[in-house]
């Protein structure tokens, strides 16, 4: 590749004045004459039978202009449904968005309101009168699987098991992958370790809740303006549970203030479309951050088993592990990701990894960074981690022993094309502070992690403007400085400065269908289509100049951003830079744009490692995250700072899942801290600076070599912290979050354990 | 002529044979081939799987070539956060 002018440097986002003056618009900043406010009715039961809604006395309170409930939404067959990258069963999504037959957990949608004040729409929830049959609630993902457990869905049947059973349950699928002789294979270690690991269901913990304002015309088309991570998935899952056409609703994004997966799915979306076409007035909706957290998806909750052998020279012989993740209300958890994930980072001979689907009383999870993979990883890393130490090896180097490489065919079933583990492991066990000295009650740990990344449906139009600069149009919404990684690619290709690429985020009308940002896709997928697009521009510079100096087009070249004579036989002309081209564009055949549209194929997987040292207090039980490092292959980070942000920031939610995020729910199945002061996730003071060591093992399937990276930090960070806790007290824990109490009691155990002994 | 290979749940739709010898240049050729052959996974393979073909992972990609003597392996579709 020869030199890159802006591929790899750090010029500032273009969106980033606006964050920094609070100009940037983001769910809840927008507003239409004469909106409407909406309110949800949210069920105050775990689960129950809705008997009755009666919504009458709520009509007719002045100011009250629409009610929803589950009569205004038709009903959806249960099939499982193509959409974008993900399959969707429209049947549940109805039933989440707005509870028919029963609520399935507390926070469930039960009727909506738009009203002309906050104080109204308040009122009339409290007069709308639901008569609920409570039902008998299941929180726990192992209490779900009993044969007695209250049943979610009468009608469930347990997939993936043969023959199929006769009787309903909450296991909606059963999963295995593998292969090998998982008994030989123990057989030949010399060590086995086997443990059982929970966790606890985590929220993505974005900080700007769901927003959105929806506005319907009397003829049936739709605006609507939301925070989303796909607006094009919106836009599909609108018009599919309101029965409209695609053509009918235009959606544009909002700034997103955060999504780590929680915003590919709707909740207000739809209610406030029904709303508004009911009132035919603009309705918005904002959940407070209460709803966000008792109503809007985190990710499972889970039980793990996990088994492994070794022999004493360091090889791994066999690896198995039971992975039961709650999927909340409706079936869907990444349980399946979380199997195939879950030993991928290990060359492995005999390996199985069984996974269950299961639901309970809780809010339908939704996709939060690599969604699966870091409990699965959590708990495989723990036990990686004990046969080192048993073996008395490096863990490190006992990693290097066994690290998945080019050619080593994953534990879930496919080759490894050029993959980067060994050059992250290689640079952690390099790294000074893998050796820097440690004090008393201190402990060092580290963790790989591994995941997919994907490509995916993608377009992205590039108009090169009459005065040589140039807007790039883009369909999925910038959460991580895409919009500067997609500028540079662009000003790389075309040969002009980064400031006169300006990137934007077209709505729906703008460009054909984009699957959302998700998946780690949008610096690899998008910037594909922004390189096809730029050279598309390139290639028609070209024909203009040909037609121009009267040469045929392959006799015109591109050099360093102009256009030139091939050599001196083509002729002496002097070169066009773009700006040249553009002046002349409407006299040498009309306006000259890029416009690729493309289904990004050759994502490349990501591979982490994180160092961590922490320090615990023997008083309190609270764990001190020391130092911290993150190392990942990126391929190539178009934009260093943003790739570094991206390891830095799934490093310190990791540090949130390890430590103190949790659901605590009553007797009754009710959430007890809805909220950020009691739903603890890290803040700036809680945590170091995070160190960041960048691998770069190109991916050849992408033109700058991306792989994505989004995803792959929050992998290591329970594991890596788990094994520093226990290097630092002698202590496995295997139950997320070590909070203090829960390590404080540990302490306490074995103190009195080893005194009494 | 390339080798299928079957992950996962597929597995189930084929009487838990997993490798497969099948005359194909393209990954819709494949999946063509195996839905007529096991009609109980043909939808399956409709609903969408991922496709990796000599350690790169392919989705929804028809057309995508196939070099004689490839290794093919069909696993569940692949999304993310």
């Amino acid at each position: 590749m020869s030199q890159l002018k802006w591929v790899g440097t750090r010029p500032i986002r273009p969106d980033g004045v606006d964050k920094v003056t609070g100009r940037a618009r983001f769910g809840a900043d927008f507003s239409m004459p004469g909106m409407l406010v909406g309110r949800v009715l949210r069920s105050p039961h775990a689960h129950a039978r809705i008997r009755a809604i009666d919504v009458s006395k709520a009509a007719v309170l002045p100011g009250v202009k629409a009610i929803v409930t589950r009569d205004d939404f038709a009903d959806q067959e249960s099939v499982f449904e193509p959409a974008g990258e993900v399959t969707v069963n429209f049947r549940d999504m109805t039933r989440n968005i707005m509870a028919r037959e029963k609520v399935l957990y507390e926070g469930h949608a039960v009727a909506a309101v738009a009203a002309t004040s906050v104080a109204v729409a308040k009122q009339a929830l409290k007069l709308i009168a639901v008569d609920y049959d409570v039902l008998p609630h299941v929180i726990d993902v192992v209490a779900a699987m009993a044969p007695d457990a209250p049943l979610l869905h009468e009608e469930m049947i347990t997939r993936g098991v043969d023959p199929a059973p006769k009787t309903p349950s909450n296991v909606s699928k059963r999963s295995e992958f593998g292969f090998g002789d998982l008994d030989a294979g123990f057989a030949a270690g010399d060590v086995i370790v086997e443990r059982e690991f929970t966790t606890k269901p985590v929220h993505q913990g974005y900080i700007e809740p769901h927003a959105c304002v929806a506005s319907v015309s009397a003829d049936g088309q739709a605006e609507l303006w939301c925070t989303t991570q796909g607006h094009f998935v919106v836009r599909a899952y609108c018009a599919r549970l309101l029965g409209m056409e695609q053509a009918d609703l235009r959606v544009t994004p909002s700034e997103i203030g955060g999504g780590f997966g929680g915003k590919t799915v709707v909740y207000l979306e739809p209610l406030a479309l029904a709303l508004s076409r009911k009132a035919c007035l603009p309705v918005k909706m904002v959940m407070s951050r209460d709803e966000v957290m008792r109503a809007s998806g985190p990710t499972s909750g889970a039980n793990v088993w996990v088994r492994m052998a070794a022999t004493k020279d360091g090889r791994i012989t066999a690896a198995d592990a039971v992975l039961k993740y709650q999927a909340g209300a409706f079936q869907g958890s990444p349980v399946e990701p979380g199997a195939m994930c879950a030993f991928a980072p290990y060359d492995l001979e005999n390996v199985r990894a069984v996974g269950y689907d299961v639901v309970v009383n809780r809010p339908k999870v939704a996709a939060y960074r690599a969604p699966g993979a870091p409990i699965a990883e959590y708990a495989v890393e723990s036990v990686v981690d004990e046969l080192a130490k048993i073996l008395a090896i490096d863990p490190i180097e006992f990693r290097l022993m066994n690290a998945a490489k080019e050619g080593t065919r994953a534990a879930y079933g496919a080759k490894f094309g050029s993959i980067g583990l060994i050059d992250t492991l290689e640079a952690a066990r390099d790294h000074d502070h893998y050796k820097a000295p440690l004090g008393p009650h201190q402990g060092r740990g580290m963790a790989s992690g591994f995941w997919f990344n994907i490509g995916g449906e993608t377009c992205v139009s590039l108009a090169l403007n009459e005065d040589g600069s140039a807007s790039l149009t883009l369909g999925t919404p910038d959460i991580g400085g895409s919009r500067a990684s997609l500028a540079m690619m662009a000003a790389e290709e075309l040969g002009i400065d980064y400031d006169k690429v300006r990137p934007s985020i077209g709505d729906t009308a703008a460009l054909g269908y984009n699957f959302l940002t998700g998946g780690s896709r949008v610096t690899f997928a998008a910037g594909m289509a922004t390189v096809e697009a730029a050279r598309e521009i390139v290639t028609e510079a070209r024909a203009r100049a040909a037609k121009l100096w009267e040469i045929p087009e392959d006799a015109v070249t591109w050099e360093d951003g102009l256009v030139k004579p091939a050599g001196d036989n083509a002729g002496k002309f002097d070169p066009l830079s773009l700006a040249d081209i553009a002046e002349i564009a409407a006299k040498t055949g009309g306006p000259i744009a890029g416009y690729a549209r493309i289904n990004a194929q050759g994502a490349a997987p990501g591979f982490g490692t994180h160092i961590v040292d922490v320090e615990v207090d023997p008083e309190t039980g609270r764990v001190t995250i020391l130092r911290y490092t993150a190392i990942q292959d990126a391929g190539k980070a178009i934009h260093p700072s943003y790739v570094e942000g991206q390891l830095q920031g799934g490093a310190v939610q990791g540090i949130g899942w390890a430590l103190n995020e949790e659901y605590i729910y009553d007797a009754d199945g009710r959430m007890e801290n809805p909220g950020f002061l009691d739903y603890r996730m890290p803040v700036a003071s809680d945590v170091p600076m995070i160190d960041t060591v960048i691998v770069e093992v190109p991916n050849p399937r992408h033109p700058y070599g991306v792989r994505g990276v989004g995803e792959t930090p929050i992998i290591p960070p329970m594991a890596a912290i788990a094994n520093a806790v226990e290097n630092a007290t002698g202590i496995r824990f295997t139950e997320l979050p070590m909070s203090p109490p829960k390590v404080l009691k540990a302490i306490d155990d074995a103190a009195a354990a080893a005194g009494g002994a | 002529m390339v080798t299928v290979t079957l992950a996962g749940n597929l597995r189930r739709f084929t009487g838990g044979e997993d490798e497969f010898a099948v005359e194909a240049t393209t990954i819709g050729q494949v999946l063509r081939t195996l839905g007529e052959r096991f009609p109980v996974l043909k939808p399956h393979l409709e609903g969408g799987v991922a496709v990796a073909v000599d350690g790169t992972i392919y989705q929804d990609a028809w057309f995508e070539p196939l070099e004689p003597g490839s290794e093919v392996c069909l696993l569940p579709k692949i999304a993310g956060g």
